[in-house]
């Protein structure tokens, strides 16, 4: 909460105050003819008493703000405060001096004294009011700062995601290997390149797409890959006009398939072959991703990496519902199915 | 005359490497590879000089063939992006080349090999390089990868057992047996994911997974019985370093 230093800041001013004080109301004492020693006593206690009360209501305060409705009940923690300290000069001063005279100056003076109290104790009230407050208010800023922050990273983790440096230098390095004895074929993979960049840049996450489209896009991306791995890569890709009029949300694939290849290709060293199958299964598009893996040396568990989860997520985000993928992994085949909601 | 190996899993990427070293009448190119299986293999027939040397592979990434490799040539490094990868290159002065890299920057790399001297401190250059990695790099973390004769074993860290000093080697043991790798506890120590794996002993680490109960022995000493039946020391500190990642 506080920021301690500038607590025990406060704590010091507030003593400093209390000895003033105490200093302050001897001397006043004094004036009216009492004996200094007299005067003192009235003046120390009183101060304690009056510190107490600003101690009291200001760790009140630390604590716990009234909102705008209750600073009635405010009002009357500081005339309640005020009193007690009034009514601890009259009943313990007599008990430290006997004098009559005291006596009666003390009963006198009570008026005074109360209300002198209520604007100490009040101004003491405002004052930590005003500093709390202030201090909530740079707390909420710095959480706010901090929320902002996160959700800038998170906002440039996706970007760097949707770029794929790894991706992105492979295949440049791919197209300056075919610059030097394939040129046509390199000119062929920059446009392939540069269409699925594009793509990857027009999408937007909330947009409905046909499944064809989406898999136009997709191809562009398998082939610059066969183009990078050569004849270890393979794609069957099956889908009816039918299920690929179906919608989908964009770039919902995309992740799938990622880690289908980069599982297929990192995880095994043989020819790989990636399948993606689409069906319409009543109000549903199903459609199911494989790639083979090796159960030797990944965990099935492992298989719902990071891409997919992300997957998960959105269809979860887009249509409130966990059901709606799964993962099968049997006979060194990895399956992902999702099914997508046709409304 | 110098022998060079390139290992690489996209063939055009072997094609760039390929050509930029024709200009290098002084280097042989032996054998192309394509993961870091064949690699091992070539390098252990062939004993070459240099090899170009991929770190994103199928099955074994380019350290962990390295870690393999008895004696280790002098490496160029070629990689297109891994941030781990190229933090250690950088802390430990070994020659990378980022993909696509140009004629220039290749030739730099390939004269800087020729002029240096064969090939103590290069090698050294490799071994704490391979440390630096296995500290950082999140693949390393999830699997352990030891030769066995002629044959390369992945373990995943999720069927290890335990581990145990062995001479100058580690025995890794698992349900299937146990494999030496050539390493040193200290180095298991710091690769493996402290929540899973504790140091309980000076010649043992253990999974925490796979512990079904831990007795007292002795003065001072427990043991710790294992769901395989192993009975693993746990020494003073070790016991105090298990309490606190067990959470007793």
């Amino acid at each position: 909460m506080a920021i301690p230093s500038s607590t025990s800041k406060l704590y010091g001013a507030l003593v400093a105050c209390g000895f003033l004080w105490a200093a302050l109301q001897t001397y006043i004492i004094h004036s009216f003819g009492f004996l200094w020693f007299t005067a003192s006593i009235d003046g120390m206690l009183s101060a304690i008493l009056l510190s107490g009360a600003c101690w009291l209501i200001n760790n009140n305060l630390r604590y716990y703000q009234p909102g705008k409705g209750s600073y009635i009940n405010l009002f009357i923690w500081v005339v309640a405060l005020a009193g007690i300290c009034a009514a601890g000069c009259r009943y313990l001063l007599p008990l430290l001096n006997t004098d009559k005279v005291f006596i009666n100056f003390v009963i006198q003076s009570l008026t005074i004294r109360f209300f002198i109290n209520f604007l100490a104790v009040g101004w003491m009230a405002m004052l930590s009011l005003l500093w709390y407050s202030q201090l909530d208010q740079k707390e909420t800023q710095k959480r706010k700062n901090e929320a902002e922050q996160l959700a800038r990273d998170a906002e440039l983790y996706n970007l760097r995601q949707q770029l794929q440096p790894h991706f992105l230098f492979n295949s440049l390095n791919s197209i300056n290997a075919l610059i030097g004895f394939k040129p046509d074929e390199a000119r062929r993979m920059i446009h392939q390149l540069s269409d699925f960049l594009r793509g990857t840049l027009k999408k937007d996450d909330k947009q409905q797409v046909p499944l064809s489209e989406e898999l136009a896009h997709l191809n562009l991306y398998l082939d610059i890959e066969k183009v990078r791995f050569g004849h270890r890569l393979q794609t069957e890709i099956s889908c009816d006009t039918k299920c690929g009029a179906a919608l989908l949300p964009s770039m919902l694939l995309q992740p799938l398939v990622e880690n289908a290849i980069k599982f297929g290709l990192y995880d095994t060293t043989g020819d790989v072959t990636v399948s993606i199958r689409g069906e319409i299964e009543e109000h549903y598009l199903v459609i199911m991703v494989q790639n083979p893996y090796d159960p030797q040396t990944s965990r099935p568990k492992k298989g719902t990496g990071f891409g997919l989860r992300g997957v998960q997520r959105r269809l979860y985000l887009l249509f409130a519902r966990n059901d709606l993928m799964e993962t099968h992994a049997n006979d060194n085949i990895f399956t992902t199915i999702i099914k997508v909601p046709q409304l | 005359m110098r022998r060079a190996l390139i290992i690489d899993d996209e063939p055009l990427a072997r094609m760039v490497v390929m050509e930029y070293l024709q200009n290098f009448k002084e280097i042989e190119l032996i054998q192309e590879c394509n993961d870091g299986f064949e690699g091992l293999k070539a390098i252990q027939q062939y004993q070459p000089d240099l090899i170009f040397l991929d770190v994103q592979m199928p099955k074994i990434n380019g350290f962990e063939m390295l870690e393999l490799v008895e004696n280790p040539p002098a490496v160029i490094f070629t990689t297109a992006f891994d941030e781990y990868a190229i933090k250690a290159f950088e802390a430990h002065a070994v020659d990378y080349l980022m993909k696509p890299f140009s004629k220039e920057r290749f030739n730099k790399a390939v004269e800087k090999f020729l002029a240096a001297a064969p090939e103590k401190q290069a090698q050294k250059h490799t071994e704490d390089l391979l440390e630096a990695v296995a500290a950082h790099s999140p693949a390393q973390h999830e699997r352990i990868v030891v030769k066995t004769g002629t044959k390369v074993k992945i373990i995943p860290v999720a069927d290890v057992d335990y581990l145990m000093a062995d001479d100058d080697y580690v025995s890794v043991i698992t349900k299937e047996g146990s494999y030496l790798k050539n390493k040193t506890m200290s180095f298991f120590e710091q690769t493996l994911d402290p929540r899973q794996f504790v140091r309980v002993h000076r010649s043992y680490i253990i999974a925490i997974q796979q512990i079904t109960r831990i007795d007292p022995y002795e003065k001072d000493a427990h043991l710790a019985i294992l769901k395989s039946g192993a009975k693993i020391p746990v020494s003073k500190t070790g016991y105090v370093k298990l309490k606190q990642v067990l959470g007793i």
